[in-house]
């Protein structure tokens, strides 16, 4: 997994409530067999003004102006502003490929829906939690600064903006400390391989019917 | 604290380790893959040079992106047309292939979309963790089992250690008590739940229905309760496990027989929540409050009574909801104080995880049988939920109804409630759609999608625009209602 530790950049919004994983990226993407290469087609129906399709060129297609992070502003954008309940809806892990491989960093959002914050620690992406009022003062101040940026700092649990104001979040010890560490968590898992089949031995004496059946 | 609720029972049951981090190895029993969600995970897993833990836990399926119509299915895999479409169903065969996991391949007896093919074989019995990279997955809940929808990297994690790193949910209860009324289906019932609680009022917890309603509702309905309750932000949703539940598993084919049987039911009938257990939050409705229901909008919590007109954005208190209020009523075309029954439709969708078993197959086949499909209608598709289903329709000879009716009869699949193969909307065009989201371009891109029960649905084909069913329902005996 890829570490998080701090980041300074650019700030985009996404200004609406429960953006769904359809809208972060749709399913004609969801074809592919990787896990790279779907930025060009984060929020594809947003974004553009033709229908997008797999494996075409984005670089020639008509975006369209009234997409707020298609303005000239919020180019190189890294960190995402984000509503209530972002992420909601399929589980498909596409959405956080998608933004990370965009150049998104980290969102900040006052909710997010449960399995896509699972999602984004799997690929160093990290989803801040601050406060509604918090996320509105920052979604007043983007909107008024042009090339407005901010700092994530991760082992101190804040936001930072460029004139001081400091915004705490807060972050499972687990979740942060495999961001920090950037840990291969399936490998971290095997490390207790012994601990799983002493479980497992449990559970086939106590539960048979759960082993073998399907072969 | 000896009580416990049904999730703590379950939770505690596959508890492997605490972590000093407060995070829990939990162990999977059943780990369910299809085509669109796993290739991520096998590459990784041959990456780093590893195996799966077990192969008797895991059972796949393709189901999201293989198309439904006969003709294209007919040719098999290396027949489907669209390059990407093929690689990735030849991609799921070759690693199960590859690895030795269980797959009930496109044209099998046995495949179906995930949801439906798992209760159905018996591959998901209660008291399992059950997993699937899919956010749906919470519909073996209605078994009594632990079921939650997972990442792409989390099904490599299960694929290679058998168990997920988490932290436990919350409680929550919704109760409904009461009978419902003539023509409310359990689409009804989860709709209306997510109208009162919103698409995010079950975010961080593991839902229970409980009530009469549920213990009344039959372990297909519980099926479609459990399936949405993503859509009101809870992984989990599970059902208690009562006598329906183990009358429904008997004779499956992976559930144990004769002795096993004996110990496996026994233990299965503790799993109910104690009577003095205590939820994080509760929640309750009234089964006489609710008819049925419609969405109206772009999230599955814009939804209203079918009695009822679309909503006034203005009407809302808070500044976030009107904006998105009037956005949705902008993508969908859609006035406000408009009656509801005066939404045309141009497609029709009965089918997805959410309503195509068997029960939902009777239950549009009754609204249509001698009834035509309005002219207006460009298509009506009926897509059974599996191989299973599909035969189990013909022989009751439902399939003659739908196309008798002028609607057509699928191939078993994902279909046209995510829109991955051919099965789709235009621009602009309103679907009547028994499947579980409503959201901007789901059913194709500009498509308006209006979620509602398989009657429902059916009625909307024969009217040409959304009407109440329970009207057309009044002249059935009793032992032929919903």
């Amino acid at each position: 997994m890829k570490a998080f530790t701090h980041h300074t950049g650019i700030v985009g919004p996404m200004d609406r409530v429960n953006v769904d994983t359809d809208m972060i990226i749709p399913k004609q993407f969801l074809k592919s067999i990787k896990r790279t290469g779907f930025g060009p087609n984060l929020f594809d129906e947003l974004r553009y003004l033709d229908q997008g399709e797999p494996g075409q060129d984005c670089s020639s297609r008509p975006l369209n102006p009234e997409f707020t992070l298609n303005e000239a502003r919020y180019e190189g954008a890294s960190i995402l502003l984000a509503r209530d309940n972002f992420g909601c809806g399929s589980s498909r892990e596409h959405a956080p490929w998608a933004l990370e491989d965009f150049g998104f960093k980290a969102i900040i959002a006052p909710s997010y829906a449960d399995i896509f914050y699972n999602n984004c620690f799997k690929n160093g992406l990290l989803p801040v939690i601050l406060k509604d009022s918090e996320v509105d003062l920052l979604f007043s101040l983007l909107f008024e600064h042009e090339g407005f940026e901010l700092t994530i700092d991760l082992p101190q649990q804040v936001v930072r903006t460029v004139s001081g104001e400091i915004f705490q979040f807060e972050i499972d010890d687990f979740r942060k400390r495999c961001l920090l560490e950037g840990l291969d968590e399936i490998g971290l898992t095997l490390g207790k391989a012994e601990t799983i089949k002493d479980y497992e031995q449990r559970r086939m004496a106590a539960h048979p019917w759960v082993f073998g059946a399907i072969k | 604290m000896s009580s416990k609720t049904l999730y703590d029972k379950l939770w505690d049951a596959h508890m492997v380790t605490q972590n000093d981090d407060g995070s829990s190895l939990i162990y999977i029993d059943r780990h369910v893959l299809h085509e669109v969600t796993s290739p991520q995970a096998f590459e990784g897993l041959r990456l780093a040079n590893r195996s799966p833990w077990r192969l008797d836990t895991n059972i796949a399926t393709p189901d999201h992106n293989i198309s439904t119509d006969t003709e294209e299915r007919s040719g098999g895999v290396a027949a489907i047309p669209d390059e990407t479409s093929r690689i990735q169903v030849q991609t799921l065969d070759e690693n199960c292939d590859f690895f030795g996991i269980k797959e009930f391949k496109m044209n099998e007896m046995g495949q179906g979309i995930v949801h439906v093919m798992g209760p159905e074989l018996g591959a998901t019995m209660p008291g399992m963790t059950v997993v699937c990279g899919d956010s749906h997955t919470a519909t073996h809940g209605a078994l009594g089992c632990l079921a939650h929808g997972i990442g792409t990297s989390e099904v490599e994690h299960v694929l290679a250690t058998q168990c997920l790193v988490t932290k436990k949910m919350k409680n929550m209860r919704i109760t409904v008590n009461g009978v419902l009324s003539h023509g409310v289906t359990p689409k009804d019932v989860i709709l209306a739940i997510i109208g009162k609680i919103g698409t995010a009022g079950g975010n961080g917890h593991a839902i229970e229905f409980a009530g009469q309603v549920f213990r009344d509702m039959s372990i297909e309905g519980r099926m479609t309760v459990c399936n949405m309750a993503i859509e009101a932000g809870a992984r989990v949703g599970m059902v208690a496990v009562d006598e329906k539940t183990i009358d429904y598993c008997h004779g499956r084919r992976f559930v144990p027989k004769d002795e096993m049987w004996l110990q496996a039911s026994a233990y299965w009938r503790t799993l109910v929540s104690d009577d003095d257990a205590v939820f994080d939050r509760e929640v309750s409705l009234n089964a006489d409050d609710i008819i049925p229901q419609v969405t109206w909008g772009t999230s599955p919590e814009m939804v209203a009574p079918v009695t009822s007109s679309i909503p006034h954005p203005e009407a809302q208190p808070d500044v976030e909801r009107r904006q998105s209020y009037q956005r949705a009523l902008d993508y969908m075309g859609l006035q406000s104080g408009v009656p509801m029954t005066s939404i045309e439709v141009d497609r029709v969708f009965i089918g997805s995880c959410t309503n195509s078993r068997i029960e939902d197959m009777r239950e549009a086949a009754l609204v249509a049988k001698g009834r035509q499909v309005a002219d207006t209608v460009k298509q009506v598709l009926v897509v059974p939920g599996s191989q299973r289903v599909k035969a189990q329709a013909e022989s009751e000879g439902l399939d003659k109804i739908f196309t008798a009716a002028g609607m057509q009869w699928r191939e078993p699949g994902c279909s046209m409630c995510l829109a991955m193969n051919a099965d789709k909307l235009g621009p602009g065009e309103h679907c009547a759609s028994t499947s579980n989201r409503n959201f901007e371009g789901r059913q194709g891109s500009g498509g308006r999608t209006h979620l509602m029960s398989p009657a429902m649905a059916a009625a909307a084909a024969v009217a040409g625009h959304i009407v109440d069913v329970r009207p057309w329902l009044k002249d059935l005996g009793h032992g032929e209602t919903l």
